[in-house]
C-alpha cells in the first residue's frame, strides 16, 4: 500500500521528494521485520515514524542509512537509487540514539570531522565549523571535550555535527530517550526551529507519541512492519484508521461489544456488560458485527447532575468516582460506569468547579458522540485499554 | 590496626624485594682487590661501558625486544579485534581459550616444543624435505628470527588480553557513526579505534617489553649459543664465573634500561602510567 506525502506547498509539483521507499522489505527468517513498505517523504519536510518497541522502526531507519540492505524494494533518496551504496557514500547523515560523539576529540574535531573526511581545506573546516556551531547556539565550543557537555548541549553537537555536511536527509534515532523531562521538552521546540531554519529533511523515528506529534508535518504510525497510517499529527489524533492508531496516540478508552444498531455513519454499540453508547463508524460496519469503540478523555464532558448533559442533547452516564489522578493540566478521574461497571478515564478540568471531587462521590458524564470512533473489531497484538 | 593488615605485604616487599635490591645494589659497587677483601668502586659498570661485547648484547637485546613487542602488537591486534567485536557467544569463548591453551604448560614446556619442530631432525624441515622446498633438512634453530618466534608466541597472551578489554569498551555506534559521515576502515582505525584502545596498546606493549627483556629460558633455548641475550651474561657472571659483583651490576644496568625504554614509550604515546595499568 503506498502512502504518498506531498507537501501542499506550491514548489512541490517541480520537486522531488527526498526519500522515496518502494515495497522495502527485511525479513529475518519468518519473522518480518519491514513488510513490504512503500512512502515517500517530501522536500523539507519534519517527518516521523512512530511506532512501540520492536515494530520495524529501527530496522527500517538502518536501512535508509545504509546500515543494513533491504531484502526487497528499493530506497531513492534525492532521485538516486541506493542499492549498495554504503553508508558513508549516501547523502544522508545520522544522529545515533546515544549520540555517538567520538570522546576523544574536541567538539570542533567532532563537528568538523565529516569535512575532514571529504578533504575541505583546514580553514574552511574551521570557518564551516564555527558557523555550524553559532546556528545551534553553542559558540566558542571548539575547543571543549565532549564531557564537559551538557544533555542538550551534546544533542546540538550531534546535530550539527550532521548537519554541516548539509545531507539531503538527516535521520534521528529517538534522540530524546536519554534526557529528562524538562530538557526533552526544551530540545523538541528547538529540534522544530533547527528544522525549519536548515530547511533539511528530518526523518524521526521515536516512540513517544507527543514527540511525533509536536514535532512533525507527518507521522507514520508503525506496527509490525507495517505502516497502519500516513497523516498530519491532526489526522491521527481525530481520524485514526485503525484501532491500533486509536489506541496508540493519544489517551483513549476502548470499549469492546457488538453493533446493535448502525444508522448511516453513526452505530450504537452494545458491551458484553451492557453498556450503551453511541460512536462515529470508521469503515464499514454491518449490524450484529463485532466492534471497538474509541472515547478520548477530554472528548467526555463531567457533570454534578445528568440533566445538565441532557440539556445539551448529549447521551449522559452515571458513574461512581474511583479514582482522582491529579497531573496538573492532565489530571484525569476513573470513573465506574453505574449500570456496566465500565471504567472510564475522563480529564478533569483544573477550572475550580471540581475541586472538591471526592472518591465515591456519584457524577454524570457523556459525549458527542460524532468525537467517538468506532471500528469492526480486529485482533492486534498491542492493544491497550488505556493509553 | 591498618598497619597489622598490611604487616604481610609489607614484610614480602621489604623482605623479598627491597632488601635484595639493596643487597645487590652494595655488591655492585664494590670490587675484590685481594683474595676475601673488597673494597668500594664502580669498576664493574666501568666494565661494561669498555667492554664492547656486553654493551653490544645490551642493546641487541633491547632491539630485539622492542621488535618482538611490535611483531605480538600487529599479530594480537587483529585476533583482539576479532574476539571483542566479530564474534559473539560460543565462538568467542573457544578463540579466546585458543590462546589461552599454550599457558597450561609451563615456558619450558613451550620452548622445548618449538624446538621439537624447529630442529633440524625435526618437524617443520623434515615437512619441507617432503613438500620439496629443500633438498635436504635445513637448522631452523638458533637464528635470531627463531628467538623471535618463541618471544612472540610466549607473550601473545599479555598482548591479547589488554586489548581485548580496550576494544570492548569501544561503542559499535562510534564506528557506525564515523562511517556515517564519511569515514572508511583505514581512517576509522587510526582515528577512532587506536586512539580509543591506546591505554590498552600500552599497557600490552609495556607487559610484553618487560617480559621479554627480562626472559632468560626462551633467547637462550632456542638461539644457543649465538643468542647474545643480556639476562643470558647475567647468568653467565653469577653462576660460571662466580663474579655476582659484576652481575649485580648487569641486573641494575637492565633494570635502567627497562625502565628508560618504558618511560620513553610512555611520553612518546602521550599516556600515564596509573591509567595504563589500570588496563591490565
Amino acid at each position: 500500500m503506498t502512502h504518498p506525502v506531498s507537501d501542499s506547498s506550491a514548489a512541490s509539483d517541480a520537486t522531488q521528494p527526498d526519500l522515496q521507499a518502494s515495497r522495502v522489505a527485511k525479513h529475518y527468517g519468518a519473522f518480518r521485520a519491514v513488510d513490504d513498505l512503500s512512502f515517500e517523504v517530501a522536500r523539507g519536510s519534519f517527518f516521523s515514524i512512530l511506532g512501540p518497541s520492536g515494530c520495524g522502526k529501527t530496522t527500517l531507519l538502518r536501512m535508509i542509512a545504509g546500515f543494513l540492505e533491504a531484502d526487497a524494494g528499493q530506497i531513492h533518496i534525492g532521485g538516486k537509487a541506493m542499492n549498495g551504496v554504503p553508508p558513508n557514500k549516501r547523502p544522508v547523515n545520522m544522529v545515533f540514539q546515544h549520540l555517538a560523539l567520538f570522546p576523544m576529540m574536541s567538539v570542533g574535531e567532532n563537528v568538523g570531522y565529516g569535512l575532514a573526511r571529504r578533504g575541505v581545506a583546514k580553514d574552511e573546516i574551521q570557518r564551516r565549523v564555527g558557523d555550524m556551531l553559532e546556528r545551534v547556539s553553542l559558540p566558542g565550543a571548539q575547543n571543549k571535550r565532549v564531557d564537559q557537555l551538557s544533555g542538550g548541549q551534546k544533542q546540538r553537537v550531534a546535530i550539527a555535527r550532521s548537519l554541516v555536511l548539509e545531507p539531503t536527509l538527516l535521520l534521528l534515532d529517538e534522540p530524546l530517550g536519554a534526557l529528562d523531562l524538562k530538557l526533552r521538552e526544551h530540545m523538541k521546540i528547538e529540534l522544530k526551529a533547527l528544522q525549519a531554519a536548515f530547511g533539511t529533511t528530518f526523518v524521526y523515528i521515536t516512540h513517544d507519541q507527543s514527540e511525533a506529534l509536536v514535532l512533525s508535518d507527518h507521522v507514520a504510525v508503525m506496527n509490525h512492519g507495517r505502516f497502519e497510517q500516513v497523516g498530519t499529527p491532526q489526522q491521527l489524533y481525530y481520524e485514526p484508521q485503525t484501532p491500533f492508531v486509536a489506541g496508540f496516540v493519544g489517551a483513549n478508552n476502548r470499549i469492546a461489544g457488538r453493533a446493535t444498531e448502525v444508522h448511516g455513519s453513526t452505530v450504537t454499540l452494545t458491551s458484553a456488560q451492557g453498556l450503551v453508547i453511541p460512536a462515529r463508524a470508521i469503515g464499514q460496519i454491518a449490524k450484529g458485527d463485532a466492534v471497538e469503540a474509541f472515547v478520548r478523555p477530554e472528548v467526555a464532558r463531567l457533570a454534578r447532575q445528568a440533566s445538565v448533559l441532557k440539556d445539551a442533547g448529549l447521551p449522559h452516564f452515571s458513574a461512581r468516582v474511583e479514582s482522582l489522578l491529579f497531573d496538573g493540566a492532565n489530571s484525569a478521574v476513573l470513573l465506574r460506569e453505574a449500570q456496566s461497571h465500565t471504567e472510564f478515564r475522563i480529564a478533569l478540568p483544573q477550572t475550580g468547579e471540581f475541586a472538591d471531587l471526592t472518591v465515591g462521590e456519584t457524577v454524570a458524564f457523556g459525549f458527542d458522540a460524532q468525537r467517538a470512533v468506532c471500528f469492526a473489531a480486529s485482533t492486534t497484538a498491542n492493544e491497550h485499554v488505556f493509553s | 590496626m591498618l598497619m597489622l593488615l598490611l604487616a604481610p605485604a609489607l614484610l614480602w616487599l621489604l623482605g623479598l624485594i627491597v632488601l635484595p635490591h639493596v643487597e645487590l645494589g652494595i655488591l655492585s659497587m664494590r670490587a675484590r682487590v685481594a683474595p676475601r677483601v673488597y673494597e668500594p668502586s664502580l669498576a664493574q659498570f666501568r666494565t661494561f661501558f669498555e667492554e664492547p661485547l656486553y654493551w653490544h648484547t645490551f642493546m641487541r637485546t633491547a632491539l630485539m625486544s622492542l621488535a618482538a613487542t611490535a611483531i605480538t602488537l600487529l599479530l594480537a591486534f587483529p585476533i583482539a579485534w576479532t574476539i571483542a567485536k566479530l564474534v559473539r557467544g560460543q565462538s568467542k569463548a573457544m578463540l579466546f581459550i585458543l590462546c589461552l591453551i599454550p599457558f597450561w604448560v609451563s615456558e619450558t614446556v613451550r620452548t622445548l616444543g618449538w624446538m621439537i619442530l624447529l630442529r633440524e631432525s625435526g618437524v617443520l624441515p623434515a615437512f619441507l624435505v617432503w613438500l620439496g622446498v629443500t633438498p635436504a633438512p635445513v637448522e631452523l634453530l638458533y637464528h635470531d628470527a627463531t628467538i623471535l618466534v618463541g618471544l612472540v608466541y610466549t607473550s601473545m597472551l599479555f598482548m591479547v588480553i589488554p586489548l581485548i578489554s580496550a576494544l570492548e569498551s569501544l561503542d559499535d555506534s562510534l564506528i557506525e557513526a564515523a562511517y556515517d559521515l564519511g569515514g572508511n576502515g583505514w581512517s576509522i582505525l587510526r582515528q577512532i579505534v587506536i586512539p580509543h584502545a591506546a591505554p590498552g596498546i600500552v599497557a600490552g606493549c609495556i607487559v610484553v617489553f618487560m617480559l621479554t627483556l627480562g626472559n632468560y629460558l626462551t633467547p637462550t633455548l632456542l638461539g644457543g649459543k649465538s643468542s647474545q641475550w643480556f639476562t643470558e651474561q647475567i647468568y653467565t657472571q653469577f653462576i660460571t664465573r662466580f663474579n655476582w659483583e659484576q652481575g649485580a651490576a648487569f641486573g641494575f644496568l637492565l633494570l635502567a634500561l627497562s625502565t628508560a625504554i618504558v618511560w620513553a614509550g610512555l611520553k612518546l604515546s602521550g599516556q600515564k602510567f596509573g591509567e595504563v595499568m589500570q588496563k591490565t
